[in-house]
């Protein structure tokens, strides 16, 4: 169980002067200490944490409405510009960087009363799918230490299965999100692309770049998402949010949901496959209409996104010069020596791995066979969901095709880590919404359901989670 | 065409402005060559007359006016992160070897 409420309930809570801000702050700030050995967390903001608690209390106390999330703790990536504490990317690159600015993810949920406790770790830079890839620590699996807890947001999901925040927030680039939540054990939401703004966070591949929101519900993410989502003048993706995104309600009868067969194909774990159907089984008998679908382009989306998303990397990652953030090497003669220099010493092996593939698929010559190649069969995928979208309501399938891996399994062949982004990656080049919803475990070890909806049906898709938690229960 | 040579990695690897050893440059040749021979697959995709997306939910060209904005920020606080700072700019090493 939980030391946790409902997001909504502790908010009402605080507001209500029935709990006080400052004991939650501190009850997050003791779990994390507590629990420091499983390296979830890279440092924590205890100092701003603790006097907004303060004030937030002082505030109610006079009778003021503080906001939705009243006093609720949360924990960002350290990908999250974040006042408080430094923001790193759990990267050698940024270590020492104080942000001038807060993201405005960040900036939302402090305007509703929300409070950052502390920074989770993660794959530098979120490139890769374990945390193995940070450059500082490995996250433990709160199942199975010597398991990852999934990656990128490794950090995030271990911190909300210890249960150190009501939730944490992520990203979600390829499965960055979602992925960790069915290794870790809890929900991990990816939102259609634009939804929530990006401005402040460290960028990684601006087409499918996303803000994750990880909890223990599906209504506590709805909590979380509607302080965050719509349009924000800072980043020019951002599209208008569709609706109130909280008190969601689905009728299961009549819904169409999709089990793709591409994702129940050879190379997923029969585990997990079987925990996938028990879980499509109980939705049917809740009443939805579930049907095999085929969207054949999709064993090549792992190919595209491994041309799209290093180049956007290569590209994203030139401002690391050694010029303008904390690392450089000072040894240098001229500036030329300088950026090579400090990027050979500062990025990790992953990052020079994707950065030199994007160079590589930008480069003259390359750039159609690649790069241009890869962006039209974006758009043959696009056109399969659409037309997919078109017969059904939803789409369902495994989130990873195997329980949470061995530290160390994969860390020795980049091209089989890449692997087990297989089933996530569609989502973000696609731009829809999709989610992790925990099915089950296999072995001690938590397995995600993943559902998607079209673009902008995100509260939908939360509604839809909302009745798979309740049936999997 | 995926199997690099080691020209080929110097050749990415001064591109990129990164200086790699003599094991890095073995490894990545060998790393690089099986990722993008993964990739290759997609050379056989038929796309008939599709064009490349860009921008997946139909955005084109959001603009404002050009007008300057008060965020707030001091130029001293954006400049702390800089390693090197002289007269409020950001100094680097001479240009010219």
């Amino acid at each position: 169980m939980s030391q946790w409420l409902p997001v909504a309930d502790l908010a009402a809570q605080v507001q209500a002067g029935t709990l006080k801000a400052a004991d939650l702050v501190e009850q997050a700030l003791k779990t994390i200490a507590a629990k420091a050995d499983y390296n979830a967390i890279i440092a924590t903001t205890e100092g701003r944490a603790r006097d907004r608690a303060k004030d937030i209390d002082e505030r109610i106390a006079a009778g003021e409405q503080v906001g939705r999330l009243a006093g609720v703790p949360f924990i960002a990536k350290d990908n999250f510009l974040v006042f408080g504490a430094e923001t790193t990317a759990a990267s050698n690159m940024l270590r020492g960087f104080e942000a001038p600015y807060q993201a405005t993810a960040i900036e939302r949920l402090e305007a509703e009363g929300a409070i950052c406790v502390a920074k989770a770790n993660l794959d530098a830079y979120g490139h890769g799918g374990s945390t193995e890839n940070s450059d500082f620590m490995i996250t433990k699996n709160p199942h199975d230490k010597t398991r990852v807890p999934g990656g990128s947001s490794g950090g995030s999901s271990a911190a909300v299965v210890l249960d150190m925040a009501p939730f944490a927030l992520g990203t979600d680039t390829g499965g960055s999100s979602r992925q960790p939540a069915s290794f870790s054990g809890c929900v991990g939401f990816k939102p259609t692309y634009g939804l929530i703004s990006r401005s402040g966070v460290v960028a990684m591949a601006s087409s499918t770049d996303t803000i994750g929101t990880l909890a223990r519900s599906a209504n506590d993410v709805a909590a979380v998402v509607n302080v965050m989502a719509g349009r924000d003048d800072l980043d020019a993706t951002t599209i208008d949010r569709q609706t109130d995104y909280t008190d969601l309600k689905l009728d299961l009868k009549g819904k169409k949901v999709g089990l793709i067969k591409e994702y129940m194909a050879e190379g997923i774990d029969a585990g997990v496959k079987q925990q996938i159907r028990t879980a499509l089984d109980k939705l049917a008998a809740a009443g939805a209409e579930v049907v095999e679908v085929s969207l054949p382009s999709l064993p090549m989306a792992l190919a595209v996104y491994y041309i799209l998303v290093p180049a956007e990397i290569s590209s994203n990652l030139s401002r690391y010069d050694g010029q303008r953030y904390p690392y450089s090497y000072d040894a240098a003669k001229t500036l030329d020596e300088s950026y090579k220099q400090s990027r050979s010493r500062g990025f990790g092996n992953e990052a020079k791995r994707r950065i030199m593939v994007g160079t590589y698929v930008l480069s003259s010559g390359y750039y159609d066979a690649y790069y241009k190649k890869a962006q039209t069969v974006r758009t043959k995928l696009i056109k399969e969901f659409e037309a997919m979208f078109k017969q059904v309501d939803f789409l369902a399938g495994p989130v990873a095709p195997t329980p949470a891996f061995k530290i160390g399994q994969n860390s020795n062949d980049p091209l089989q880590m890449y692997l087990a982004d297989v089933l996530t990656v569609a989502a973000n080049l696609v731009g829809v919404p999709a989610i992790s919803a925990p099915a089950g475990e296999i072995d001690g070890l938590p397995v995600g359901l993943q559902l998607m909806a079209p673009q902008k049906a995100d509260r939908e898709l939360l509604a839809l989670a909302k009745q798979a938690e309740a049936l999997l229960a | 065409m995926a199997k690099l040579t080691r020209e080929d990695v110097l050749k990415l690897a001064r591109l990129a402005r990164l200086e790699l050893s003599d094991d890095e440059i073995e490894r990545y040749r060998a790393e690089l060559s099986d990722i993008l021979q993964y990739v290759e697959q997609l050379q056989n995709v038929d796309v008939d007359d599709l064009q490349p997306t860009n921008q997946v939910t139909g955005l084109t060209n959001v603009m404002r006016p050009d007008e300057i904005e008060d965020y707030g920020y001091l130029p001293e606080a954006l400049l702390e992160n800089v390693p090197h700072v002289k007269d409020h700019q950001i100094q680097v090493k001479r240009v010219l070897g």
